[in-house]
């Protein structure tokens, strides 16, 4: 792939009066306990990573670990305290005011977890106010806008105000005006936390088939696994500010870098995360059934067909030709069995 | 000691308390102590001392420290007078260039900038005075008296009082409906019917220039507020002060700057309606959630662009709440500039008064509570109401309001047109009614406070001298009768048990200011007042209040009155108690508890409505009584809100208090009176209205942070 789009060095975000002072003193060595004695919460620690183009990397954690002030920290809605942070190449911490808006206005694009709207704008002027802000005459950018109004699917609602819809309506509208500028930088808090079942899969769906068309460079802040593992092409997993692990789902689930990302993806149905090739047996015996499986499916959706065979069953590559085999019992140990002892 | 470590706070009251007493019964009062009247302190008696402190001499009478501190601060008032004074006559002297002699001329900076400041603010008023009601000002400050001698058709005609009502009428409607626009145009017609129309248009010019002012000022100096911290670190002081401070006491330093006249008036109202405005711009912009904001910023807004597009309108309504605080302060203050000669309602209630005609007064004061009441009305229209959409209205609809706005001014003009040939008498009725040709129910009020006198004279004597000697006589010998020593132990023990060290240094500040300064005794007098509004109106208020709470209807009704009540400038509450006590300590001590009553009752209905409703039915179910519901669960909880009510209590009295003086009392109030007629009264003025404005941070700061525990250790945010 090509040149990491997002790329963070050492990022820290600290609260508090003299947290500058503190950060330096503290030599790369920040501990939030004797922080906190100090008088300063620790945001975000020491955090360095990278986002291609057209990645989406989803971040979890539990309420309180820094997600949203890392989010903050990348969008430069906070400052950040120390580390360095690069968009598209440029040095965001460098950037001047008007360097900055002109990156705002045209790049990024954010939905925040309470919806964030303007409450004296209608529908349809909410989502043109970026454009606005840029300065678009006002029938293209209501054009555009309506454009949007009929991809969230809210056609008829543009002339209400945001206190006339639900919560659901209202998180469509600010997914609507993140997109409308069209940015290739897409942030999003907690999108679809506010949203019942039903309308968070459709959205989840329709947020897949957007993103298979726009191909923006996507950090996605959600609590629901469920929701990052049918999304996430990597996890990072934050605690206290820092990032814990950040890799593939498989990866997070398979290896664990520490305790907690164990603790924290113990509960995660291994078969929703698992490809085949993760679990299979690398030498390809005698003996097999008809039944070939890609080494690419998810566990989940061969499971079934597998199961109904007695024999082994051979996995192929993408050109077809045997590396491995599994055998049925392989796939119920994975779905039933001790998961405590399978990691 | 059991006990003691059980309520620890109950002993260390006692504590004080014994400390106290001690302390009174110990210091004696000096044989040579007595209360000063009148001018005596100014009069050089061979019984006073005197120090001299930055080159002023300061005169007083000493007695032993513990007893009445030395007024250290004796020269303040001396310096802040000199200070004016140099500023004004001596300082940065430039030259300027002088329209009427075409030359150039030597002035003092500040003296040009206020001459300036001045003019424009005299130009602004005719200019609104004349349109309502016509006049010659506006266009000679375009061109020249000799140009309008030349030209004598050059006037402003003013406008029919039909087209005003009219106006006024169509507005209401359209910000709240038909209850409100039938309410305007008998408002309205009212005025116009009673011959009220001119004074009336003369305050409502006032307060068209002081309400815009002040919230241009307001907001930007709130916006400054809420960008950064240095500039509300500054405000903080001053709007905390200025709260507290009476608003007579502002008077007499604007003499000094800008004179006497309808401008100092408008300058004055903007220094007391300016911080409240701050104050609500401040807080609508602190509740926008930061998402909202970090929206704008995302959405590539500049500074401005994110001030003027999300952050303005969406704290709209906190704003607009502040707009109408600013006018109902600008209507108290269009009564009590009177005394710096503003005209308009105002200046007739004060002669009224002043004459003694009650009759008089109370139409004037009915007409400005009238307004007052109209104009607090419209504007809390115009805060909730919510944007609607007009995408989709047709250009009539949209537009309709101001179409029937300009049919009525037509239709205003055409009348009063036709009028001018009907009424042949010179008088057109269609377009103004004087105020001798108005209906006047004057006499009838007269008459009727003639007849309350004769025939309840008597009781209302007895009463009075009852009041006087019995209860206020002794009340206040008590409080003069306390050392000064004992009473700074007092209120700085108070200030250390509530709050800890920090709260008792500021306390002990704002005390030792009074203590210092040469008005000890006078503040004294000032809170015994005070003292005895705040008990007894707490009493109505909190048993008022509770028992208006236990049903919806009453609750909403009593909330209402005390709208109502509270928008009257304070003024008028002087009126009825003339009426019927005459000039005395009674009449304005019972001013002060009908006055303080209101936050008093208001607190406490909207105390107890905060009362959860699950906890109020978590009770209910667990079958406790009304009663036990009422002591166990609603008072506990609403008391710290019941508090705050009695912190606004003591601040609406000391202010009533402090206008009583207008009628005669020994308090400091009488004293800022009569430094607003005093050559040198501006640093004295000033002085004591610090002084008050001090009183009322005392009590403040030791009720906020009592709530503020309290509110903690209950759990409510
Ligand atoms: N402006 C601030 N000042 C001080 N501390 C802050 C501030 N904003 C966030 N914090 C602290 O930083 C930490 C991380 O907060 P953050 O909002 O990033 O959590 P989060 O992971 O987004 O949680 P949630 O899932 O609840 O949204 C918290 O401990 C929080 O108290
Ligand atoms: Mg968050």
């Amino acid at each position: 792939m090509s040149d990491p789009i997002i790329k963070c060095e050492g990022v820290y975000k600290i609260f508090g009066e003299n947290a500058k002072k503190m950060l330096e003193e503290a030599n790369g060595n920040v501990d939030a306990k004797t922080f906190q004695e100090n008088g300063c919460i620790v945001g975000v620690n020491n955090a360095s990573f990278e986002v291609l183009k057209g990645e989406m990397l989803v971040v979890m954690g539990l309420s309180g670990s820094g997600k949203s002030t890392l989010l903050r920290c990348i969008s430069r809605l906070t400052e950040a305290t120390g580390g360095k942070i690069f968009i598209e190449g440029q040095n965001l911490l460098q950037l001047n005011n008007k360097e900055l808006i002109d990156l705002r206005r045209n790049k990024m694009g954010m939905v925040f977890q309470s919806f964030a709207l303007l409450p004296h704008k209608t529908v349809l002027e909410n989502i043109a106010f970026p454009l606005q802000i840029k300065g678009i005459k006002t029938e293209d950018s209501i054009s555009k806008a309506m454009e949007m109004v009929k991809l969230v699917g809210l056609d008829g609602r543009e002339n209400y105000f945001p206190r006339e819809l639900s919560g659901g309506q209202q998180q469509r509208v600010g997914i609507a005006r993140s997109l409308a500028v069209e940015p290739d930088i897409w942030f999003l808090d907690e999108p679809f936390s506010a949203l019942d079942p039903l309308i968070r899969k459709e959205m989840q769906d329709e947020f897949l088939r957007l993103q298979e068309k726009l191909q923006k460079t996507i950090m996605f802040i959600t609590h629901d696994f469920d929701e990052a593992l049918k999304l996430a092409d990597r996890i990072a997993i934050m605690k206290d500010g820092v990032i814990e692990q950040l890799d593939t789902p498989a990866n997070i689930v398979l290896n664990p870098a520490t305790e907690y990302v164990r603790k924290f993806t113990e509960e995660v149905p291994r078969e929703k995360v698992l490809i085949i090739e993760d679990v299979m047996e690398a030498s390809a015996k005698d003996n097999l059934s008809d039944l070939k499986v890609s080494k690419n499916e998810i566990i989940e959706n061969v499971a079934e067909k597998i199961l109904t065979q007695e024999k082994t069953v051979a996995v192929v590559d993408e050109n077809n030709e045997i590396i491995g085999s599994i055998n049925p019992s392989k796939i119920i140990n994975t779905v039933f069995g001790g998961r405590k002892n399978n990691s | 000691m059991e006990l003691i470590r059980k309520y620890p706070k109950l002993f260390q009251w006692l504590f004080l308390l014994i400390v106290f007493f001690a302390l009174c019964f110990a210091i004696d009062v000096p044989e040579t102590y007595k209360f000063i009247r009148g001018q005596a302190e100014f009069i050089k008696d061979p019984n006073q001392s005197s120090y001299v402190l930055f080159g002023k001499e300061v005169r007083y009478y000493a007695f032993d420290v513990f007893w009445r501190l030395p007024p250290l601060l004796g020269w303040l008032p001396i310096w802040i007078n000199d200070s004016l004074f140099f500023l004004m006559n001596e300082w940065m002297p430039m030259e300027f260039w002088n329209e009427d002699t075409q030359e150039f001329k030597t002035r003092p900076l500040v003296l040009q900038i206020t001459r300036n400041v001045t003019s424009f603010m005299t130009f602004l008023i005719e200019l609104i005075r004349e349109i309502l009601l016509g006049g010659l000002n506006t266009i000679v400050a375009f061109s020249s008296w000799d140009w309008i001698d030349a030209n004598p058709w050059a006037e402003l005609p003013g406008l029919p009082w039909t087209i005003v009502a009219a106006g006024a009428t169509i507005l209401a409607y359209k910000l709240s409906g038909k209850g409100l626009a039938l309410f305007a145009a008998l408002v309205m017609i009212y005025i116009s019917i009673f011959g009220q129309w001119k004074p009336s248009m003369q305050t409502l010019s006032f307060i068209l220039v002081a309400a815009p002012l002040s919230f241009i000022f307001g907001l930007g100096l709130g916006v400054a507020a809420f960008k950064s911290k240095r500039v509300e670190k500054t405000l903080y002081p001053i709007l905390l002060v200025m709260q507290t401070m009476p608003q007579y006491a502002v008077l007499v330093p604007a003499i000094v700057l800008f004179g006497v006249g309808d401008h100092a008036a408008v300058i004055i109202t903007m220094v007391v309606a300016v911080p409240p405005m701050i104050l609500l711009t401040l807080l609508g912009l602190r509740g926008i959630s930061p998402e909202v904001i970090e929206a704008g910023k995302m959405s590539g807004c500049s500074n401005w662009q994110l001030m003027s597009k999300v952050l303005i309108p969406t704290a709209r309504r906190d704003i607009l709440i502040g707009v109408n605080q600013v006018i109902m302060v600008c209507f108290s203050m269009a009564v009590i500039s009177a005394f710096i000669g503003a005209k308009g309602l105002g200046f007739n209630l004060l002669l009224a008064l002043n004459q003694l005609n009650i009759g008089l007064a109370l139409e004037a004061g009915l007409c400005i509570s009238l307004i007052a009441i109209l104009l607090d009305k419209m504007s809390l229209a115009w805060a909730n109401k919510q944007i609607d959409y007009f995408g989709n209205l047709t250009f009539f609809q949209r537009h309709k309001n101001t179409f029937f706005f300009g049919i009525a001014v037509i239709l205003g003009i055409l009348f009063a047109y036709f009028g001018s040939f009907y009424f042949k008498e010179g008088y057109n009725y269609l377009f103004e009614i004087p105020h001798n040709k108005g209906i006047s129910t004057a006499d009838f009020w007269n008459k009727g406070v003639d007849w309350i006198f004769d025939t309840f004279f008597v009781y209302i004597k007895a009463f009075n001298t009852w009041l006087i000697v019995d209860v206020l006589q002794p009340m206040r010998a008590l409080y003069l009768r306390m050392p000064a020593v004992a009473t700074l132990v007092l209120v700085v023990g108070a200030g250390y048990i509530i709050g800890g060290i920090r709260s008792a240094l500021v306390v002990c500040g704002l005390t030792l200011f009074i203590a210092l300064s040469p008005w000890w005794d006078r503040a004294l007098v000032t809170t015994y007042m005070a003292t005895f509004g705040v008990i007894i109106s707490c009493i109505i208020g909190f048993t008022v209040g509770t028992l208006c709470f236990q049903n919806k209807n009453s609750a909403s009704f009593m909330l209402g009155v005390c709208d109502i009540f509270q928008t009257f400038p304070s003024f008028v509450y002087l009126i009825p108690v003339m009426m019927l006590f005459g000039i005395t300590d009674t009449s304005v001590l019972i001013a002060v508890i009908v006055y303080a009553t209101i936050p008093a009752t208001r607190y406490t209905i909207e105390g107890l409505r905060s009362v959860p409703t699950a906890l109020h039915d978590a009770a209910t179910m667990s079958g406790v009584t009304k009663f036990q519901r009422l002591f166990k669960i609603e008072f506990p909880l609403a008391f710290p809100h019941m508090m705050l009510g009695l912190n606004q209590t003591i601040v609406f009295a000391l202010f009533m208090v402090i206008i009583g003086a207008f009628i005669g009392t020994e308090d400091l109030g009488q004293y800022i009176l009569k430094a607003l007629s005093d050559k040198k009264g501006a640093g004295i003025g000033l002085t004591l209205g610090i002084c008050v404005a001090f009183i009322g941070l005392i009590f403040d700061n030791l009720i906020r942070t009592w709530v503020d525990q309290r509110k903690k250790h209950l759990g409510i945010n």
